[in-house]
């Protein structure tokens, strides 16, 4: 496979201006199987903006274009989980719409995210990190390639960020690729590519 | 894990949203409520001869099934636009024509559909004439699953507002005028003898035409809502 089969996402000359603020110009990047990719800056440097604009939610107000070749899972600020539902029926019937999982992947994967347990309890009755956690049981269901994380360890335990952390290391050796934004340093042993928003303009 | 087909996914909100209904009985029970209460409040305010409430029904009835449908509309896109599902049925692979007509499905089971099944009682509460009692449910039935598309519409675009209600009243009430028209006259037409068939079948014609182009406005309005 040619480098240019394995790109799973090509950013061309983004640019994005908010309020009168250059958040960045003429940005530029292509992910490829195996890169797990820190977005970093200050806040408001444009961060979850990018992230919008790489998942697709985002499709004017910007310039540039991007090229997305593999299937996207995109977790954002807001869990999207239910609190009238549990945690079994929140990822069973998930709007994301991307495959049918049986109850005993579903356990499976609540098991992994420490929900052991709380699978009927209303979620309405689980604390935010639980929450937060529900949703990222949807990371171990998941066989997109690419995954867009926006602020994947808020709430987060110190337990929960080094199991994330191993998964995602996993996953980018598996050839799937992680964007990210987060504050938090990553501890992982793997070589992590910075993407900086604070002195754009050139090639990341 | 095995694919998803659309159908499975479309089976699969329906039955969300329905569970997520019935577990808040409340927002089933509020349309039913206010039905109720209009329908009480209207004889003590036009009198009550039995008469002039009979002309009076096929209207008022309408009007109740109308601004019942206005009132819930607003909060068919609103709790997955506040929690982030949204975006997440906006990134699904599925096709968004079919998830925002089962969402509108899921809608008019618990509102449409039911105002029309308990719609006889109240028009006994009316006096309307027992022959105009079938063409009343079911020009609800064919009326609210048209009023259900087009409300959606208003929520779509106002769903990234925090005070969108009045909003979706000024841009859906004219398109809510057509269905009130022919619902009420059909069921006038019933009352006085008259063949409501005519009626009914333009009302159809209306929900085939909604339902073939509405679904496209609301998509188009949940991708504007959730890009600003």
């Amino acid at each position: 496979m040619s480098s240019e089969d394995a790109r799973l996402l090509v950013a061309d000359k983004l640019s994005l201006n908010r309020g009168g603020r250059q958040l960045f110009t003429g940005l530029s990047f292509a992910v490829t199987g195996g890169d797990l990719i820190q977005i970093e800056g200050e806040n408001g440097a444009g961060k979850t903006s990018l992230i919008r604009i790489l998942a697709g939610l985002s499709r004017y107000g910007f310039e540039g274009s991007v090229s997305r070749t593999a299937a996207i899972l995109y977790l954002g600020h807001q869990c999207a989980v239910k609190g009238m539902l549990s945690p079994r029926e929140n990822l069973a019937w998930h709007v994301s719409g991307r495959g049918h999982y049986s109850t005993e992947q579903i356990d499976g994967a609540l098991e992994k995210v420490g929900l052991y347990g709380y699978e009927d309890v209303p979620s309405h009755a689980l604390s935010a990190g639980q929450h937060r956690r529900v949703n990222l049981a949807r990371l171990y269901l998941s066989d997109c390639p690419l995954w867009l994380l926006d602020e994947p360890f808020t709430a987060i335990d110190k337990a929960g960020v080094s199991d994330q952390e191993a998964l995602f290391v996993s996953h980018v050796r598996g050839g799937g690729a992680i964007m990210l934004t987060s504050h938090q340093a990553l501890d992982v042993d793997y070589p992590l590519r910075a993407l900086n928003l604070t002195n754009t303009g050139g090639d990341a | 894990m095995s694919a998803l087909t659309s159908l499975e996914f479309c089976h699969r909100l329906v039955r969300r949203q329905l569970v997520l209904a019935v577990r808040r009985p409340i927002e089933i029970g509020n349309p039913l409520l206010f039905f109720t209460m209009v329908v009480a409040l209207f004889p003590l305010g036009l009198g009550p001869e039995p008469d002039q409430l009979a002309d009076f029904a096929p209207g008022v009835l309408w009007i109740i099934a109308l601004l019942s449908n206005l009132l819930t509309s607003d909060a068919v896109f609103r709790g997955d636009y506040d929690d982030g599902s949204l975006e997440q049925l906006l990134l699904s692979p599925q096709p968004l024509y079919l998830s925002v007509l089962a969402y509108i499905a899921a809608h008019w089971v618990i509102t449409g559909l039911l105002l029309a099944l308990v719609a006889p009682l109240f028009a006994v509460m009316l006096n309307l004439p027992g022959q105009a009692i079938g063409t009343l449910v079911v020009s609800l039935l064919l009326g609210t699953a048209i009023l259900s598309l087009l409300g959606c519409i208003g929520a779509a675009l106002t769903v990234g507002l925090k005070r969108g209600g009045m909003l979706i009243s000024l841009l859906i009430l004219p398109l809510y005028m057509p269905v009130l028209i022919f619902g009420s006259a059909a069921v006038k037409a019933a009352v006085l003898g008259n063949p409501a068939l005519p009626y009914l079948a333009i009302l159809g014609a209306m929900l085939c035409l909604a339902v073939a182009l509405a679904p496209f406005a609301i998509a188009a309005g949940l991708r504007i809502s959730i890009d600003a």
